[in-house]
């Protein structure tokens, strides 16, 4: 299956801002969330529909989420993805001393992963705090 | 009948508008509506009553359930942690009220914490900055009435501050400034075409990553000296263009957030950033802002500042206070297993840290007091609900241009349930008590 | 509650007249009282050492957004100098800009008990009150500013003198403030555009009016209301070469005006940091600059209604901070250090930058020097009051230093000998060398105590030992009968052995025992309806505030929690 290589940064949207407020257990938290935005000539690249779940891998862990078309693009070589526990699966965790981690800018290899499930939130940290993802 | 309340802070985001209505029920103990809100502020509002709300504090157990215990007991067990613990790690402390913060530092005082807020993972490095070369700013009054040359650099306040434009930096009728965002230019930088982009005037399409080099271009451009091509992406022709804009300009602001304090190059970005503010006063009149993320941050910073002398990555643990981001910051700290508890308030670092610094937690013991379920609830082993401030409770909290406003009480907060500050001066009893003061 | 008697102290009461005989000094309920009053006092042996009234600091910069962004911007002031806790007493760090609870104890280790916080921006007033109310020990309040603000410029454009007060009033309510601070008046707005105004008669873009009118308007509205303290200005052209000028002209703006108020108080204009204002030449180079300090004096001298306070260089590293937002950018510009700017909506603005005073340097020689001038070219003790604007000239904690060099002529000389590279230059282009005055013990307790006190319409409760006024009782363990090094006067007056402040010992044996029980003072003063004003305060916040007017006001309890209010009727 092709694997498309991207640069991942992540941020605030308000989409994301508002299912936080509704509460981080709920579905509309994944929907928000649990997505990478890729732009159209990455998503041929990728050879797959929109909606379908991928696995975002970088250098420091891996995640699944759902790919869906960029709503703020265009943007080809970007991936994007909400802040949030998903993101912070992949990110760059350094800080280089800064004491900030490097949240903008992680290269990351994204393919589909078909019949692999989107966590939700309190579900994916568990799982990855007890190292089962 | 409804009643409503007026001039009610909205308490997400370091805008802090202070328009908000709040229509609630006859017996003032329901929220009905809210007027004025963006659609953030509406949901903290209407979702602060729902019926699956969190009440009481809860343990968890050997096997991964959750106990439901007494607010007692959750003050027994966060006071025993943190008096037997030898470098606590307290962090957060943005989402809730100054009173909360102030009260919280004596506890962190006594049992020798580390105290961090959410700066740390948002605009630390620009406090880095600001130490290096100072800050020219104002509030943001200024901007509404006097600019009339506004760049967004590396933030998307259509999504993350969206009341800004409207209340402050684009759209208003101030003093000098009768024709609005007619008399205004609007320059946005980001390397996606944001919503906030899609209004701007002017979008450079930067290159990620590559904002050191652009503001540094900026800053040859406005004295006329020579660029390459094309820098970070963008043609030299439209540098100095837009040079030209900022300095054609009366009163110029810039506003900038993540994009540039969490890519790789960091505070030194900010660094540059504020030295193009600085130049750019050599000609004109120009101010710098930081996008504040969360509605309290900025207090934190300045208790902290007050009564310790240093923003965030405060250590306490020698009985002095130190500060040396990278050493003294959350995301080191847990990562290199330097702290041996810890304490969340007001934050979510389950969700907001690299999951790295999430393990971390989940090994330790750890207290997280919140009034949602969070990925951060979900990795300790106590979780205390508390009273929303700003809907149940009211305290002070600081505007990103540091204007400090009291947030109002709405409605109270469910049945029994305590507050940040009612909480945390329990603890520190039980911790005076417990250290034999 | 508590009594106390301090036996056998060399007393200096500029009130009660006395000038270091040996009286007993007694207190009891938190109050000054005859020592017949006393039935079961714990005795405190002041034997060999100085008493006096707990010193009043009339202007220092210590609490609020501009000071905290100078600690916050300045970690590297707190490496190596933290004082961990100890006892009761919390961490303190800082030097320049210390953390609130370090003033608070700095000040008690002097033998404070009032401090005026300098400067208070209106919108941030939340703040300012936040870190007077965590400063431990010492009683404060704050001056708002006004020399800037929209409103005060548009109703002083046409001398509206009574709406002038009335915002004023409702100002000070709002902000919970206590008099009227004028700084660098129309310059900082004109800071707006990145502009200024040099001198008084240099109008305000847009607004149209002059430093002048606004010193004058402010001046008569201040008369007006009869507030407790008078106008308190820094004028324009702060720290230029050649300001003398600019600021003899401020001066004159009090002529013919007689103070009116309940308080005491008898002067309508104090100067503050005389000596940033006492510059002669146009240049800091030695050929051409000198002080102009006997120049200003001498004014100051023939009238009887303006006090002053000195504003001595200590000659330290320490942090400049002011409202005086156009000057902080010219120094940065100058020494190219890192540069805080805030502009304040409709109402001022800051500025912050570090600054060298180096003994190295000429310029800082002759600062140095006019501060001191003032100060022994004052014919009225209590008129002339001792400060170092800190830290904008120095950390308070050197107003010890300060005293030495006012009371020994041999303490300056080794200065200008010993310790400036360019002493001799110094002599030359300024006064200092030429004068032998050594200020008394007496009249230091006038410049530190009786005379602040009174000029900020104070003297019914501090500034000296008679029975009634508040139990603020210094003794310091200098020895005016043995006594003969001068470096005995800068570590006495820096480590009191005691401090009664309010009735209670916070200062034992040097020891910080307690953290007090701060009050916040206010002026809460009253006037006739006037719904002109009301209709401008409720128009500019609808269209030009970023605030609404309901969330402007300081009305929560937390802020203010230990309030004294001193309540003024200026219904005509």
């Amino acid at each position: 299956m092709p694997k498309i290589k991207l640069n991942l940064i992540t941020g605030r949207t308000i989409q994301q801002g508002v299912a936080m407020e509704g509460g981080k257990e709920k579905p509309a938290y994944t929907t928000a969330c649990g997505i990478i935005e890729l732009d159209p000539e990455d998503f041929k690249k990728l050879g797959a529909y929109r909606n379908t779940n991928v696995r975002v891998t970088s250098e420091y862990g891996s995640v699944v989420v759902k790919a869906v078309d960029a709503t703020q693009g265009p943007h080809p070589g970007l991936g994007w993805i909400p802040m949030g526990p998903w993101a912070n699966m992949v990110v760059n965790p350094n800080t280089y001393s800064t004491g900030m981690p490097t949240f903008k800018g992680t290269p990351v290899e994204v393919e589909v992963a078909k019949g692999e499930p989107v966590w939700d939130s309190l579900t994916l940290v568990t799982k990855a705090c007890r190292g089962e993802i | 009948m409804a009643k409503m309340v007026t001039d009610v802070i909205c308490p997400f985001c370091g805008t802090l508008c202070d328009d908000l209505e709040v229509s609630v029920s006859d017996d003032g103990t329901k929220i009905l509506d809210v007027y004025n809100a963006c659609a953030i502020g509406a949901e903290k509002f209407l979702h602060s009553q729902a019926k699956d709300r969190v009440t009481r504090p809860r343990m968890k157990q050997e096997d991964g359930s959750w106990k439901e215990v007494s607010y007692d007991e959750a003050v027994e067990y966060a006071a025993k942690m943190l008096a037997d613990s030898r470098k606590p790690l307290m962090y957060g402390w943005s989402s809730t009220n100054c009173e909360a913060q102030a009260a919280g530092t004596e506890l962190g005082e006594i049992v020798g914490a580390v105290m961090d807020n959410t700066a740390t993972v948002c605009h630390g490095t620009t406090l880095i900055a600001v130490q290096d070369v100072g800050v020219p700013s104002c509030t943001l009054g200024e901007i509404l009435n006097r600019a009339d040359r506004i760049v967004f650099w590396g933030c998307n306040p259509a999504h993350a501050h969206p009341r800004h434009m409207s209340r402050y930096s684009i759209f208003p009728r101030g003093f000098f400034t009768g024709k609005g965002a007619k008399g205004r230019k609007m320059v946005v930088v980001d390397p996606r075409v944001t919503d906030t982009a899609k209004t701007a005037d002017i979008h450079l399409q930067i290159e990620q990553g590559r904002d050191f080099e652009l503001l540094t271009a900026f800053r040859v451009a406005f004295k006329g000296e020579w660029l390459p091509d094309f820098v970070a992406g963008i043609p030299k022709k439209t540098i100095y263009e837009v040079a030209d804009t900022m300095k054609s300009g009366r009163f110029g602001i810039l506003f900038f957030g993540m994009g540039v304090t969490q890519s790789l190059s960091k505070n030194h970005n900010i660094d540059q950033a504020i030295c193009v503010t600085r130049d750019l006063n050599e000609y004109t009149k120009w101010n710098i802002m930081p996008m504040r993320g969360h509605y309290n941050v900025t207090g934190s910073g300045q208790v902290w500042g007050w009564l310790h002398g240093f923003p965030y990555a405060l250590d306490l643990s020698r009985g002095f206070a130190r500060y040396n981001p990278g050493d003294t910051t959350s995301n080191d700290l847990l990562v290199r297993d330097e702290v041996d508890a810890v304490f969340v308030i007001g934050s979510d670092p389950g969700a907001h840290f690299p999951n790295r610094s999430v393990k971390k937690i989940w090994d330790l013991p750890s207290v997280c007091m919140d009034p949602h379920l969070t990925p951060t609830t979900a990795v300790c082993k106590l979780h205390v609900p508390v009273a929303f401030v700003g809907v149940e409770t009211g305290g002070c909290a600081y505007r990103m241009d540091n204007v400090p406003i009291e947030c109002r009480k709405v409605v109270d907060p469910p049945e029994g349930m305590l507050t940040d500050l009612e909480f945390l001066e329990r603890v520190v009893a039980r911790v005076k008590e417990m250290k034999g003061a | 509650m508590a009594e106390y008697l301090i036996k056998n102290g060399f007393v200096y009461d500029p009130v009660l007249g006395i000038k270091g005989d040996k009286v007993d000094v007694a207190v009891k309920d938190g109050k000054m009282v005859e020592t017949s009053a006393l039935s079961n006092p714990a005795e405190i042996d002041a034997s060999g050492m100085t008493v006096m009234a707990g010193a009043v600091d009339i202007h220092a910069h210590v609490a609020g957004p501009k000071v905290c962004v100078g600690r916050n911007f300045r970690p590297e002031e707190k490496l190596f100098r933290a004082k961990p806790m100890a006892g009761i007493k919390r961490m303190e760090g800082g030097f320049s800009v210390p953390t609130v609870l370090k003033t608070g104890y700095d000040y008690a280790r002097m033998g404070f008990g009032f401090v005026m916080e300098a400067a208070m921006p209106p919108l941030y007033a939340r703040h300012v009150h936040e870190e007077i109310r965590d400063t431990p020990i010492i009683d404060e309040a704050a001056l708002p500013v006004f020399g800037n603000n929209w409103f005060v410029l548009e109703y002083l454009k046409n001398h509206e003198i009574e709406n002038t007060a009335a915002y004023i009033a409702w100002l000070l309510r709002m902000t919970r403030g206590f008099g009227v601070k004028n700084v660098n008046p129309g310059g900082t707005e004109a800071w707006g555009w990145g502009l200024n105004c040099p001198t008084v008669n240099d109008p305000v873009p847009y607004f149209d009016v002059t430093p002048a009118q606004i010193i004058r308007g402010l001046i008569e509205a201040n008369e007006y209301l009869g507030l407790p303290h008078c106008m308190h200005v820094h004028s324009n052209s702060l720290g230029e070469p050649g300001n003398f000028t600019v600021t003899l002209d401020t001066l004159k703006q009090a002529e013919g005006i007689k103070a009116r108020n309940a308080f005491g108080r008898q002067q309508v204009l104090h100067h503050t940091h005389l000596q940033f204002h006492s510059y002669g030449g146009e240049s800091y180079a030695s050929k051409s600059f000198e002080s102009k300090s006997k120049e200003v004096i001498d004014y100051v001298n023939k009238q009887d209604n303006i006090t002053f306070d000195l504003g001595v260089v200590t000659l330290d590293e320490t942090t400049t901070m002011t409202a005086d937002g156009p000057f902080e950018h010219h120094l940065t510009e100058l020494n190219h250090l890192k540069w805080v700017n805030t502009d304040v909506e409709l109402e001022t603005a800051a500025g912050v930058v570090p600054y060298i005073y180096s003994p190295k340097t000429f310029i800082a020689g002759a600062q140095w020097a006019i501060g001191l001038e003032l100060g022994l070219f004052a014919k009225d003790p209590m008129r002339t009051f001792v400060t170092t604007d800190h830290p904008n000239a120095g950390p308070f904690i050197r107003y010890p230093r300060v005293y030495k060099w006012l009371m020994s002529k041999a303490a300056r000389e080794d200065m200008l000998d010993n310790v400036l590279k360019y002493g001799n230059t110094v002599r030359d282009r300024c006064y200092i060398g030429e004068i032998d005055r050594e200020i008394t013990l007496f009249e230091l307790a006038q410049m530190t105590r009786a005379g602040p006190a009174k000029a900020l319409g104070l003297e019914a409760m501090f500034g000296s030992l008679k029975p009634g006024m508040e139990g603020d009782v210094a003794v310091y363990p200098y020895n005016p009968e043995t006594s003969e090094d001068p470096e005995d006067i800068e570590l006495a007056f820096s480590n009191a052995q005691y401090l009664i402040k309010g009735g209670e010992i916070v200062v034992k044996e040097g020891q910080i025992v307690s953290n007090g029980n701060k009050r916040t003072f206010w002026v809460n003063c009253k006037v006739d309806e006037n719904p002109q004003v009301e209709r401008d305060i409720a128009e500019k916040f609808k269209r030009y505030y970023s605030v609404n007017q309901g969330n402007y006001e300081v009305y929560a309890h937390h802020y203010v929690p230990n309030p004294y209010v001193i309540e003024v009727d200026a219904t005509q």
